[in-house]
């Protein structure tokens, strides 16, 4: 059976890793890559790099930061933020990451997902869609990092993006991220029941059981975890060990031991 | 030497960082000559199938590599790289493959998620090279969309349960090839690797 991931992700500017809150208030947390390797250690299932101070200057930081993470990693990782044609993906690519995720060049132009799903392949292209609650059941696609609203149904969005050939869906809620008071599960139950493409829960996680709910009860297949873990608040295998004592199939942590109990005790 | 097979289709650094940490002599070509003086050749590989076995083929790859096979070197294919040693793939038509191993490549089933994306536990149903040290149940990493279902269901070492078990490590001989992706599986990923490396440069090879 298919294990539920456990995702931390590294904000990344300028080669740093940080952390925002609502997208405001940056903190620094360190070298991205020894937290990079760090978390591979501790049990990461993937890890996610998001450069979201993205600019021509900083891509050749980011593709550094890129090739020396891809040298160091026994895990996937994925890298977002600013990538906007497929060249800037092919660059990513080329210098080691696994997949790429496309934000707000992707709103712009659609078809920019079917081009890089066909030149690179859909599993590695993920579609990462930052939405905000308009209305009681609406979400609307906000791009630009948060700072511009579009008028798109954040579900219908999903949809169009996996039919063009996303293979994952990044989901953050811009409502629920940096306040560490759980996932938006309404959010993600309905796109989980609107795709049939694996999707990443974002934006929100403040405790483990907050990782438990965004699988039991909205069925999303990884669960982005930043700051609980940049600020040693929950270890990986916390959140694990959570996840399994709930019935969750969880990869268990560190070198898989002889014998290892199924539940994923393994600290 | 260890040669990759550079044909254009997916990232090479993970697996090549991954075998010289093993302390192999590793060389990713991207032309067929140097195979002939490889120990062992690894043809990694992501994305379609259609357009990389044509890529294989135009790059002179496909007869070097049925070449090296015959001549009972190992071998050892990693995700679309296992994908395409058989005879066809129905992915985006009908594309001919290489034709090392009987079967074909088909379609995940619709009742499960597209891509197969994640961590799956290998069902391991017979001893394999590859597999030596590594328990029944080990979770390894997957992507991949289509899988490939052998002519002869002997071939298949390993399945994941995905919808029915499907292939996860196959082979026979000389020839050994992963639907996962070992460099990207952690230590049991490590410990696949490490068994293809103490394989491929021989039993006499210096313990580094």
């Amino acid at each position: 059976m298919l294990a539920r991931r456990v995702v931390p992700c590294l904000d990344v500017a300028s080669g740093r890793v940080v952390k925002g809150t609502s997208f405001v208030n940056l903190r620094d947390a360190g070298d991205p890559v020894e937290l990079a390797v760090l978390y591979d250690r501790e049990g990461a299932d993937e890890l996610v790099f998001l450069d979201i101070a993205a600019s021509h200057e900083g891509r050749g930081i980011m593709e550094d930061v890129v090739r020396r993470t891809a040298e160091a990693l026994t895990v996937p990782f994925t890298v977002g933020g600013g990538l906007r044609t497929v060249d800037d993906l092919r660059r990513m690519l080329r210098a080691g990451a696994d997949k790429v995720a496309i934000n707000t060049a992707a709103v712009q132009r659609p078809e920019l997902i079917r081009e890089a799903a066909a030149r690179f392949g859909s599993q590695c292209i993920v579609v990462a869609i930052d939405a905000k609650r308009a209305a009681p059941a609406r979400w609307e696609v906000w791009t630009h990092g948060g700072r511009t609203a579009t008028g798109l149904d954040a579900v219908a969005w999903a949809k169009l993006a996996a039919a063009l050939g996303a293979g994952e869906l990044l989901v953050t809620s811009m409502d629920r991220d940096g306040r560490e008071d759980g996932y938006d599960l309404a959010l993600l139950r309905a796109v989980t029941r609107a795709v049939r493409v694996p999707v990443i829960a974002s934006g929100g996680a403040g405790a483990p059981q907050h990782c438990v709910e965004a699988v039991r009860e909205a069925d999303a297949d990884a669960v982005l975890v930043a700051s609980l873990f940049h600020f040693r608040k929950a270890s990986i295998a916390e959140v694990k060990s959570c996840m399994a004592a709930h019935g969750i199939p969880v990869r268990p942590v560190g070198p898989q031991p002889r014998a290892a109990p199924a539940d994923g005790r393994s600290r | 030497m260890i040669a990759i097979t550079d044909y254009g289709a997916g990232n090479l650094h993970s697996i090549r960082r991954a075998l010289i940490r093993l302390g192999l002599d590793v060389r990713v070509i991207d032309s067929p000559r140097p195979l002939d003086g490889a120990e062992a050749v690894v043809v990694p590989g992501d994305g379609a199938f259609g357009p990389a076995a044509a890529r294989l083929r135009a790059l002179g790859f496909e007869e070097r590599i049925r070449a090296h096979v015959r001549s009972g070197r190992p071998f050892l294919g990693i995700c679309l790289g296992m994908q395409l040693l058989f005879d066809a793939s129905e992915e985006d038509g009908n594309h001919v493959g290489l034709g090392v191993l009987g079967g074909r490549v088909v379609r995940l089933p619709a009742s499960v998620k597209i891509p197969h994306m994640g961590w799956n536990r290998l069902r391991i149903v017979r001893p394999s090279p590859l597999l030596e040290g590594v328990e029944d149940g080990a979770y390894v990493y997957f992507v991949h969309s289509y899988h490939a279902v052998p002519a002869d269901p002997a071939l298949v070492a390993a399945t994941a349960e995905y919808g029915g078990a499907i292939a996860a490590v196959v082979g026979g001989d000389n020839v050994w090839a992963t639907q996962f992706h070992p460099e990207k599986s952690g230590a049991v990923g490590a410990r696949i690797l490490a068994n293809f490396a103490r394989w491929a440069v021989g039993a006499g090879a210096p313990g580094r």
